[in-house]
């Protein structure tokens, strides 16, 4: 087996133990629902953890993605309240998103900023932005909402007299992902990014059109937020400018655990989706035990954030010795 | 083959504030041939290839190809037109493979899907043509192939584009014999399928081993193109220097050093080596005598130092000082065994432009002491003091930053950092360079003084002058390899530009090859 898939190899792995060690420890945690659930739950971190994964495979970062979130949710929240169809407002807020992120990607490679500022500022300017659309939680009453996105999910099984289904919001993280994983791995526009992200220098002598092509990367990044805060509505059927804080960083442990290079170059999409699945067992584990407090959860998350990068960095190191 | 000339450069001119680049300088490349692109360092080889590529835009002069005249905007417009340059630091994407890294942005797709077999077909296709007596792993990361390899890459990615000319920056700089040998053939087979190469080197012997024509460089101007075989080296080398042969013939070494036999030893070297940076060399360094290592750029001087040094650590040979055998690992080691070394690049790895005089004065005290042992500030003091005294550094005070002096008297702050720890051997890398003429006298006067109180000095400079100045014995390299030793009346400019132009024909290149 080619060595550079070895951190894919042992994120698959943790997953495996984690699922196991729940299965093992309590009942029903590897059933069809909870496992429909983790891709269900954590849809919008996985749809954000996507865009961000070229992100960082460009060898960038984006912090604006939560704020961006949470101004999708608000926007639509508004929007539909004051009358526009759910599509119209969903359609309008993703080119918003797309936009956003364009103009960052043109501050980062025109004026040669670094991307941690420039997305600072722009994580600053859409949070105050949601803001000003509306400062409380505002509830979404649209029969769009309440009825068809119900009726979007598919049945899959019937468990006793439940019928399990995958909602929407599943069926929203896996187009992504594949999606994502056609883009990264069989297109140029994929290439590109991860050429970019090895070496910016020979990419530019080889040809690649650097600047175009991250700005397209934060667009994309963009685009993906704001898809992710669509996704947000769908179960929590409201908006609210001030969710998510920090959601940003969740999206950058799900790509980092998934295997993403933080200095560029190396990550893969179906990585992330292991990463933000791995972020969302620890979570359910910790719900299932019932008696640990929640933060636990970051405690472990954390550590194992910390495993990774020295595991990543121990092996890069060996690679490089040869 | 018809010897058709595609590629004319004329009167090409860049200029960069306050330099001129390239001064009106002309250049033509045929079908079928290898030129070679000769000159010193700053001789302008660098600007004119990359006024070539469109890496910069030239300021006069036009650029024609098969007989139409081109405007490269960038490097990738210059592929386009057929002209493709594979860098001395190889300039591909280390984390993808080798195949990608051939086809990159020319994948071939299918509905926009890039089509993965055909792409790896297509590299094959490109490996296949440079005719190796080995096989490259399509699969291969990048960064996982030795740097010959990654060269080899780069060519393929060249065919694969069609390209007509082939430039080759420096392309054997970081290449040991044996790879730079299959390069040649690589070169050579390109050649008999038409293709026109341009080969940028300032290794003397490679450019008879496989060029056809030669252009020298000085100074940004055009010194002449000349046919290889018609070309003797001694010109060659005078030209690039700058020296009529005549001129080269009636230099004399101008000081006489007194015997330096019977000398007590203090640094001795066998067979003392780094893969890579220099084969494996002899020499002895003695108590009050300066040595000098004298060479082209690129024929390890200062490769030597840094292995002296600890810098990049020899992989091979043994190193003694005073009858104990070392191995500086490190220059905090190498500092330990008494060396102490004035980088080449002053502002980059010499000074601490922010800091004070007297705190770049006792650094090498302090690096010596460790970071928990503070020197008392008066002592800190009296030792800044004494050293701006006795070597007449120009400063208003000992506070003043040192990145506010004179090159010369920064300089010489790093001569008194090293001073302060009292060195056995004091290594000096290009210790003038760009520092006035006045100050270069009073850096010379020290080195004498130093050699005079019993200090053992190893002197790099590319100014042979100076090393014939300065050294009553110098190491002559060539190539990496220490070509010989010069001393006494043997010892002059003429004596050693005869020795860097001389045939290598038994030379001990061949050997390290084996032992690696």
């Amino acid at each position: 087996m080619n060595s550079r898939y070895l951190p894919l190899v042992i994120t698959a792995f943790v997953l495996a133990l984690l699922l196991g060690a729940g299965g093992f420890f309590f009942t029903n945690f590897i059933s069809f629902r909870v496992i429909i659930n983790l891709f269900g739950d954590n849809a919008f971190v996985g749809v954000t953890a996507v865009g961000m994964t070229f992100v960082i495979i460009s060898g960038g970062i984006d912090l604006s993605v939560a704020s961006v979130i949470a101004f999708t949710t608000i926007f639509i929240a508004q929007t539909v309240n004051n009358g526009m169809h759910p599509l119209v407002s969903m359609a309008l807020v993703l080119i918003l998103g797309l936009l956003f992120g364009a103009i960052q990607g043109w501050f980062i490679s025109y004026f040669n900023l670094p991307p941690f500022l420039v997305t600072l500022a722009g994580m600053f300017f859409a949070r105050g932005v949601g803001f000003i659309i509306n400062d409380i939680s505002v509830a979404i009453k649209h029969p769009f909402y309440s009825e068809t996105i119900r009726g979007l999910a598919i049945p899959v099984a019937q468990v006793g007299r439940a019928v399990v289904r995958i909602p929407f919001t599943a069926q929203c993280l896996i187009f992504f992902i594949l999606g994502g994983t056609l883009l990264a791995a069989y297109s140029r526009f994929g290439r590109n990014v991860y050429a970019i992200g090895s070496n910016e220098t020979s990419a530019r002598l080889m040809g690649v059109p650097v600047d175009q092509i991250k700005i397209w990367v934060y667009a994309l990044s963009g685009f993906c937020a704001t898809a992710a805060g669509c996704v947000v509505t769908f179960y929590m059927q409201s908006g609210n400018s001030s969710s998510f804080v920090g959601l940003e960083m969740d999206a950058i442990a799900a790509a980092v655990i998934g295997g993403t290079l933080l200095t560029g170059g190396v990550g893969w999409v179906a990585g992330t989706l292991m990463g933000v699945l791995i972020l969302g067992s620890i979570q359910s584990l910790i719900t299932f035990q019932g008696s640990l407090n929640n933060w636990w959860a970051k405690i472990f998350i954390g550590t194992l954030l910390f495993l990774f990068i020295s595991v990543q960095q121990l092996l890069n190191r060996r690679l490089k010795g040869r | 083959m018809e010897n058709d000339t595609f590629l004319e450069l004329k009167g090409i001119t860049k200029a960069f504030p306050g330099v001129l680049a390239l001064d009106k300088v002309s250049f033509s490349a045929k079908r079928g041939e290898v030129h070679a692109l000769c000159g010193e360092n700053g001789a302008g080889k660098s600007t004119l290839i990359k006024v070539l590529t469109g890496v910069y835009p030239g300021d006069g002069g036009k650029i024609g190809l098969d007989g139409q005249t081109i405007v490269p905007t960038s490097p990738r417009n210059a592929e386009t037109k057929g002209i493709s340059t594979v860098y001395q630091e190889v300039n591909l994407i280390p984390h993808l493979t080798v195949a990608e890294n051939i086809c990159l942005g020319r994948e071939d797709r299918l509905a926009g899907v890039i089509r993965w077999r055909r792409v790896w077909k297509r590299a094959a296709a490109a490996i296949k043509r440079l005719d190796l007596k080995f096989d490259i792993n399509l699969d291969a990361q990048l960064s996982d192939c030795s740097i010959a390899i990654q060269q080899m890459v780069a060519i393929a990615r060249a065919l694969d584009i069609d390209a007509k000319l082939l430039i080759l920056d420096e392309p054997t700089s970081s290449l040991d014999d044996a790879e730079a040998e299959e390069l040649f053939r690589i070169m050579r087979t390109l050649r008999e399928q038409g293709m026109g190469i341009v080969f940028v080197t300032h290794f003397l012997d490679q450019v008879y081993r496989v060029s056809d024509h030669i252009t020298v460089l000085r100074n940004g101007e055009l010194v002449g193109e000349f046919t290889a075989v018609e070309l003797p080296r001694l010109e060659l080398v005078s030209k690039m220097v700058g020296k009529n042969v005549e001129e080269v013939k009636k230099l004399e070494k101008r000081v006489t050093f007194t015997s330096v036999s019977g000398r007590k030893t203090v640094v001795s070297a066998r067979r003392l080596g780094r893969k890579g940076a220099i084969n494996p060399i002899d020499f002895t360094l003695n108590e009050g005598e300066v040595v000098g290592l004298a060479g082209l750029l690129g024929s390890g001087r200062s490769e030597t130092a840094n292995l002296l040094f600890g810098v990049d650590p020899a992989d091979s040979g043994e190193l003694e000082i005073d009858g104990r055998r070392i191995r500086p690992d490190s220059p905090a080691r190498a500092m330990r065994y008494g060396f102490g070394m004035l980088t080449e690049d002053r502002k980059f790895s010499g000074i601490v432009p922010n800091l004070s005089v007297r705190e770049n004065i006792i650094l090498a005290m302090q690096a010596k002491l460790g970071p928990w042992r503070k020197i008392p500030s008066r002592r800190a003091n009296e030792i800044a003091d004494q050293f701006i005294k006795a070597l007449d550094i120009k400063t208003p005070s000992r506070e003043q930053q040192i990145k506010n002096l004179s090159g010369g008297n920064q300089q010489k702050v790093i001569i008194a950092r090293w001073l302060a720890v009292h060195p056995r051997l004091l290594i000096l890398d290009e210790p003038t360079r760009g520092i006035d003429v006045g100050a270069k006298a009073e850096i010379e006067g020290l080195i004498q003084k130093l050699r005079e109180e019993g200090m053992s000095l190893l002197l790099i400079s590319s100014e042979l002058e100076e090393v014939v100045r300065n050294s009553s014995r110098v190491i002559v390299l060539r190539d990496r390899t220490k070509i010989t030793e010069l001393s006494g009346d043997n010892l002059t400019e003429r004596s050693i530009l005869e020795v860097i132009a001389s045939q290598a024909k038994d030379d001990a290149t061949k050997e390290t090859l084996k032992c690696e």
